[in-house]
């Protein structure tokens, strides 16, 4: 055994399954694989239980203060901001803004930044960006006749860093807006360096986080970045809900993107002014509940070291690796030094909806597609790719299992 | 139209010589999931050429993860509804393919009259053909019965 798969023993994979219900499900007449984390991870009894409780016992709206469920609502609703905020390492509460989700997050900032953009000033995103790091900013440079430049990378899947400089050395570069993780390559893109850089240059720097807070711990403070924004579902937690961190004396200045009840200080006719933050950006009765299970989802991750579960992350990428020259037609798309333990592939000859669709009559399950990267997908002349992406729950077995899935289907349309 | 597409539009034996009850039976015999899908993929091969020149914009199916084309021509004679389907996916080609064995080569009104998602059910591909699935088929039997609907008014 290989001293990866003996630290991913020692987690105890077997009970650590116990606690996502859903994992003991059967699909088709098999024991469910899920191997679609990346798209949205499963939920321990932790975070059901926590949102259980929260409606049985504590529910109202929050911050109405005239009796006891109010109260309690309140307290579980800003303890879970200040789980958060540990998590993020953020100075204060006052930098946890709650969203729907990353999407919603990452419009507010572009909506908050729109007004310091003037017409030929440039948005640096890369090339491997979600869409919902690309459409966003392509909606405020129209609206403020601002640019998107994109930075290349390379076909292994890395940030071109000479591509990167040469956007940077533009005078009218303005905003970096970078994923930490590549939702399609697993790609962990060296944030440290870049940031840096952008930052010495005076550029606003936003990270997408929505795929790397699953298998990293950002430290806000440490990276320096302006924002850091990420979805709830992602992290073990539920839907419904992410987060915005962002700098505080950058939050002030930026208007919210949504109007209404909460973020108000005052309304009048006349004039409204804003509340305080975080409520600025919190128009409307927020999702406490989900709010409440996000956090019981960080506090169910503290139980472990983010070392363990990152060696037994790394035992399944490395054994699916291994794996790949036994499903002859199958290559790797995505070939990072430092990766997460996501791996997207395409099989000669076949769609990438027909491996999905016989993966799932096994048991087995995937994402196919564009993955909502199309420029991406471009770049490597793909409609779109299977993509396994794994968590600290899922086995060695199961790795397995793929990859004999795999043949299987490699055979059936081969004969 | 050239004579050639004419062709693969009459000579398709999907709906012709190859017919619903073909289909059944051969799915009667069928034990496991991997030999189902044989054959899945067996009918797909059975789809006529699909004339390049009219993979345009016009004849997309939109809203299928895989690319997906659909023509029809109404035979002036018979007045029967000619259906060619081609797509990048082979589990699509396959699905298509069934879908074609039941609706092509009919009259508009009798198109319309039959039941597709019995017969879905009976061969236990549903789910393949349910809205909730992204792959386009219904997308892609909704844009059939709409050309019928149209020629049988």
């Amino acid at each position: 055994m290989t001293d990866l798969a003996a630290a991913g023993k020692a987690l105890d994979i077997t009970r650590i399954r116990q606690d996502f219900p859903i994992l003991s499900e059967t699909v088709n007449g098999k024991p469910l694989v899920y191997l679609d984390n990346g798209a949205s991870a499963q939920k321990p009894t932790a975070v059901l239980d926590a949102m259980d409780h929260y409606f049985r016992t504590s529910h109202s709206n929050v911050h109405r203060g005239a009796h006891t469920l109010g109260d309690r609502a309140t307290t579980l609703f800003e303890g879970a901001r200040e789980t958060v905020r540990s998590f993020l390492n953020a100075r204060s509460t006052n930098e946890v803004i709650w969203t729907r989700g990353t999407t919603e997050a990452i419009n507010v900032v572009a909506n908050g930044l729109a007004e310091t953009l003037s017409e030929g000033d440039e948005i640096l995103v890369s090339r491997m960006e979600h869409h919902a790091n690309i459409v966003p900013w392509q909606m405020i440079a129209e609206r403020t006749g601002a640019v998107i430049r994109p930075i290349e990378i390379t076909p292994a899947g890395e940030i071109d860093e000479s591509s990167f400089d040469g956007r940077l050395a533009s005078d009218r570069a303005r905003i970096l807006a970078i994923t930490h993780v590549s939702n399609v390559l697993g790609t962990v893109v060296p944030l440290e360096r870049l940031l840096t850089k952008a930052r010495e240059r005076g550029l606003y720097t936003v990270v997408d986080g929505a795929q790397a807070v699953p298998h990293y711990q950002p430290d806000v403070q440490a990276l320096a970045c302006d924002f850091y924004v990420f979805s709830g579902h992602k992290l073990f937690g539920p839907t419904g809900i992410g987060v915005l961190y962002g700098r505080e004396t950058l939050m002030e200045a930026m208007p919210p993107l949504q109007g209404g009840g909460e973020m108000i200080e005052r309304v009048s006719f006349e004039k409204t002014t804003w509340n305080t933050l975080p409520y600025k950006f919190e128009a409307g009765t927020p999702p406490v509940a989900e709010a409440v299970g996000l956090g019981a989802a960080i506090d169910y991750l503290g139980q472990f070291s983010r070392e363990s579960l990152e060696t037994a992350e790394q035992a399944l990428l490395q054994r699916a690796n291994e794996l790949v020259e036994t499903v002859p037609g199958l290559s790797v798309i995505g070939t990072a030094t430092h990766k997460v333990p996501v791996m997207s592939f395409k099989m000669e000859g076949l769609h990438p909806s027909d491996i999905g669709t016989l993966l799932d009559q096994q048991g087995i399950a995937i994402r196919t597609g564009h993955h909502c990267a199309m420029p991406l997908m471009d770049y490597y002349g793909v409609p779109g790719t299977a993509r396994a992406s794994f968590a600290f729950y899922n086995t060695l077995d199961e790795v397995e299992q793929l990859f004999q899935a795999l043949q299987k289907i490699q055979r059936l349309f081969a004969e | 139209m050239t004579d050639a597409v004419a062709d693969s539009f009459i000579n398709n034996p999907l709906g012709q010589k190859v017919t619903i009850d073909d289909v059944v039976e051969g799915f009667e015999f069928l034990d496991d999931w991997e030999e189902r899908y044989a054959y899945i993929i067996d009918l797909g091969r059975q789809l006529p050429t699909f004339p390049e020149s009219e993979k345009v914009e016009d004849n997309y199916v939109h809203g299928c993860q895989s690319q997906v084309w659909l023509i029809h021509h109404v035979d002036p004679d018979t007045g029967k509804l000619f259906l060619l389907i081609d797509s990048d996916a082979m589990i699509v080609r396959g699905l298509a393919a069934i879908i074609l064995v039941a609706l092509n080569a009919r009259t508009p009104q009798d198109l319309l009259d039959v039941d597709l998602d019995t017969l879905f059910e009976q061969l236990d591909l549903f789910r393949h053909i349910s809205p909730t699935r992204g792959n386009g088929l219904r997308a892609m039997i909704t844009q059939i019965r709409g050309v019928a609907a149209e020629a049988a008014a």
